[in-house]
């Protein structure tokens, strides 16, 4: 018999302690996720002078904020948030990002595509619309202008091929390029942080999460998520194979289908190649259940990442997240 | 679909190793296709590759050789990780290359592994390329070890082949160090033995490679004997909103071993002070006891001056201390190691000036014979050395702790991780110098 002991779980308040009838000494799944990600949030801290937080209030950087605190309480949580906004944003995610960073008493930092369109920091390709490539050049330079030598991001290795060779501390060059040919070895929980000035590190504490790890630990503990995930009705335009909200960046053209559905959406990117789902999952429990049973990836419903087999690497060999 | 689930489970870690042709990419493949944790896009995907240079057959390895360096050179250059689950345990793959060159990822994809696969060709036989594998994992002192005696469908399915591979692999295992082996005649490419018992296996009374990585029991795989605590982080709120916390002065950090429980009597290494604990934090509330892997918060009696790098431990259980070190360590690096070097190195939570004062021998991984008289480590080497540190380290030999055992060398300048190693056990006892002295 298996009996995995759930330490710590005492919500009855400070100075209630757990009775232990059985002791296994032994972390189910979500709590070894868990302490690896704590130590590794700890790590940063601890061996970075200045480290932020890369917090978009999707659901990957909710849970990224519940481990900081997990590390950090009762103290401050040692570093910014930093937000790179495409300006396509659902308005839902931007009214949560801002309520969740004054809830937790941290600093958000906001930069945006428009401003860095406007400084011609960054460019847009001719025919290029959505806005998830240009997020490089604005991430780039918030490191630069803030000095950040780590950031902390909530990618997860099965999200994309690309993905799975990431190391937890991934080491970019003065331009922020990653090269995975030159990776350091990452060995036991001994990560290199070490840099030189103009390098910096992206950190992924939730690397060896899942898409059903991550909605198992907000139902666990009882994260909030912005209410584009959970069921609602919208109205969709049929593009690329897949459903895409109807949106004034974006009118749907006269021979294009469009549809009133009940959606909700899995991943979150530029609003306008973020794919809807038809789905009735109106809580934790619905989408857990919908994963189980999903036939697609979560990824699949970005088109961003099917325009070639090696999108995403290309994108994160010169600086994307 | 059974595959996933959403009740409390745990997880095993493994890593598959193996030549450049013996199909490991495969294997991983067909775990995941069979034990349906492919995704309707990823199939797709698979089938779009297949049409333009798989000549319509469904190539499972592009499943895992996800860079296109790769997928152009037909090689796994780096360590992969894939996830899948099924109703009894979550599984965290690490596909490691097998070619001589990148012996280091392997030490990497390997290192937090609960067990290894070492994939065998049943044309080829035990080479040297398994026999390094076995020593690597026996050094990492991985619990438990598959042999996957792979293609079995190109001998005829041979029962002959299969106990000829399995003796060649045991002559070698007396020498090694690893309690657990099991092997399990496969064929990766057709799923023979994979997730599905094979029919061309009546010879074979074993589980799957699914089936037994489902049971092996993992639960007893970490330390739990010795109590061994390096503080991470200080935890003291600046502003607290609640004035009980007002002298809050905790000690943040993930237990390398062991358990502890209130009222437990402590001593502080290297500083030799010694304590009681106060309180177990967590974020979750207060805890009468914790354990290794858990990441806590821990509050002495005492206040004392406490910082990174320091060590807490049980009183009455003390690791060794020294700055006379002696251990196994992989080379990594294409500038090889010499002696009188300085490197940085890092085990537990500090960081540390090192230089190689000898190196002892070379492990020869063919025949696991000691060389003598070598004067340097060139990259994959495997050897026995001797460093002296600016500063005593606190620490297990690997054996007792991977966590206190461990230490990474970092070359200054460059920043590169050259070295993994594996602590012997210390001849020292940690002496505090102010043992008795309590605040």
């Amino acid at each position: 018999m298996r009996t995995s002991l759930r330490m710590g779980r005492c919500r009855g308040g400070i100075g209630f302690l757990n009775h232990l009838t059985m002791k296994s000494y032994h972390l189910d799944h979500l709590d070894y996720l868990e302490t690896e990600a704590i130590h590794i949030m700890r790590e940063v801290a601890s061996e970075f002078e200045r480290p932020a937080i890369l917090f978009s209030g999707g659901k990957d950087s909710i849970c990224l904020l519940r481990l900081a605190e997990k590390a950090f309480r009762p103290s401050d949580i040692p570093m910014p948030f930093l937000n790179v906004a495409t300006g396509h944003e659902f308005p839902e995610l931007l009214e949560f990002r801002d309520r969740r960073a004054k809830e937790l008493g941290a600093k958000l930092i906001v930069r945006t595509v428009d401003e860095a369109l406007e400084k011609g920091t960054a460019v847009q390709a001719a025919g290029q619309i959505s806005r998830n490539q240009l997020q490089i050049p604005v991430l780039l330079g918030a490191i630069e202008e803030y000095r950040f030598d780590c950031c902390i991001g909530g990618a997860r290795r099965d999200e994309e091929k690309a993905r799975a060779k990431e190391r937890f501390f991934s080491f970019r060059d003065s331009f922020g390029q990653w090269d995975p040919k030159n990776q350091r070895p990452e060995i036991w929980n001994l990560y290199n942080g070490r840099l030189n000035p103009g390098e910096n590190m992206r950190v992924f504490p939730l690397s060896n999460w899942t898409e059903m790890d991550v909605w198992e630990y907000i139902k666990r503990e009882k994260l909030e998520v912005p209410s584009i995930y959970f069921s609602h009705k919208r109205r969709c335009v049929r593009r690329g194979g897949q459903w895409v909200p109807d949106t004034e960046l974006m009118p749907a053209k006269s021979n294009e289908e469009v549809k009133d559905l009940i959606v909700r959406v899995r991943t979150i990117g530029d609003i306008i190649s973020t794919g809807c789902v038809e789905s009735p999952a109106s809580n934790c429990d619905d989408i857990i259940a919908e994963i189980a049973a999903a036939r697609v990836t979560e990824r699949g419903s970005r088109a961003d990442d099917r325009v070639s087999e090696a999108a995403m690497e290309d994108r994160k060999k010169a600086g994307y997240f | 679909m059974s595959s996933l689930h959403s009740h409390p489970v745990d997880l095993l870690r493994f890593n598959t190793c193996g030549s450049v042709d013996d199909g490991k990419s495969t294997l991983i493949g067909r775990l995941l296709y069979d034990s349906k944790s492919l995704m309707e896009d990823q199939i797709e995907a698979l089938e779009r590759s297949a049409d333009i240079t798989g000549g319509g057959q469904i190539n499972l390895a592009n499943l895992t050789d996800g860079l296109r360096a790769e997928r152009e050179q037909g090689i796994t250059i780096d360590v992969a990780y894939r996830y899948f689950a099924t109703p009894h345990r979550k599984f965290i793959i690490a596909d490691t290359p097998g070619h001589v060159q990148y012996t280091r990822n392997m030490v990497t994809g390997a290192s937090s592994a609960n067990l290894s696969i070492i994939l065998i060709d049943a044309r080829q036989g035990v080479i040297e390329q398994s026999r390094r594998h076995a020593i690597i994992a026996s050094l990492l002192r991985i619990p438990h070890l598959v042999v996957a005696i792979n293609k079995m469908d190109l001998v005829d399915w041979s029962e002959e082949r299969f106990l000829e591979i399995k003796t060649q692999f045991e002559e070698f295992l007396p020498r090694l160090d690893i309690k657990d082996v099991k092997f399990i005649p496969v064929s990766a490419l057709n799923g023979d033995n994979i997730v599905t018992a094979s029919a061309h296996t009546p010879w074979y009374p074993g589980p799957t490679l699914l089936g037994h990585l489902e049971t092996v029991h993992i639960a007893s795989d970490s330390n739990l004997s010795n109590f061994r605590f390096p503080v991470q982080w200080v935890n003291r709120p600046n502003n607290p909103t609640d004035q009980t916390l007002h002298d809050f002065r905790g000690l943040s950090g993930q237990i390398a071993g062991g358990i502890v429980k209130i009222g437990q009597k402590v001593t502080v290494l290297p500083s030799g002070f010694s304590s009681t604990v106060k309180q177990i934090w967590t974020l979750d509330g207060p805890l009468e006891e914790a354990f290794s892997p858990q990441s806590v918060t821990l509050v002495l009696d005492h206040d004392l001056d406490i910082s990174r790098g320091d060590v807490i431990v049980d009183a009455e259980d003390l690791p060794g201390a020294s700055s006379d070190l002696h251990a196994k360590i992989c080379w990594m690096n294409p500038r090889p190691l010499t002696t009188g070097k300085q490197y940085l190195l890092k085990h537990t939570t500090q960081t540390v000036k090192a230089a190689v004062t000898a190196i002892e021998h070379k492990i020869n991984i063919s025949t696991l014979e000691k060389e003598n008289g070598i004067t340097e480590l060139a990259m994959n080497d495997i050897g026995e050395i001797r460093l002296k540190t600016a500063k005593p380290l606190i620490y297990d030999g690997y054996a007792t702790n991977r966590l206190t055992g461990s230490f990474i060398l970092i070359e200054s300048g460059t920043n590169a991780t050259v070295a993994a190693g594996m602590l012997l056990p210390p001849t020292e006892i940690a002496r505090p110098e102010y043992r008795d002295f309590a605040i």
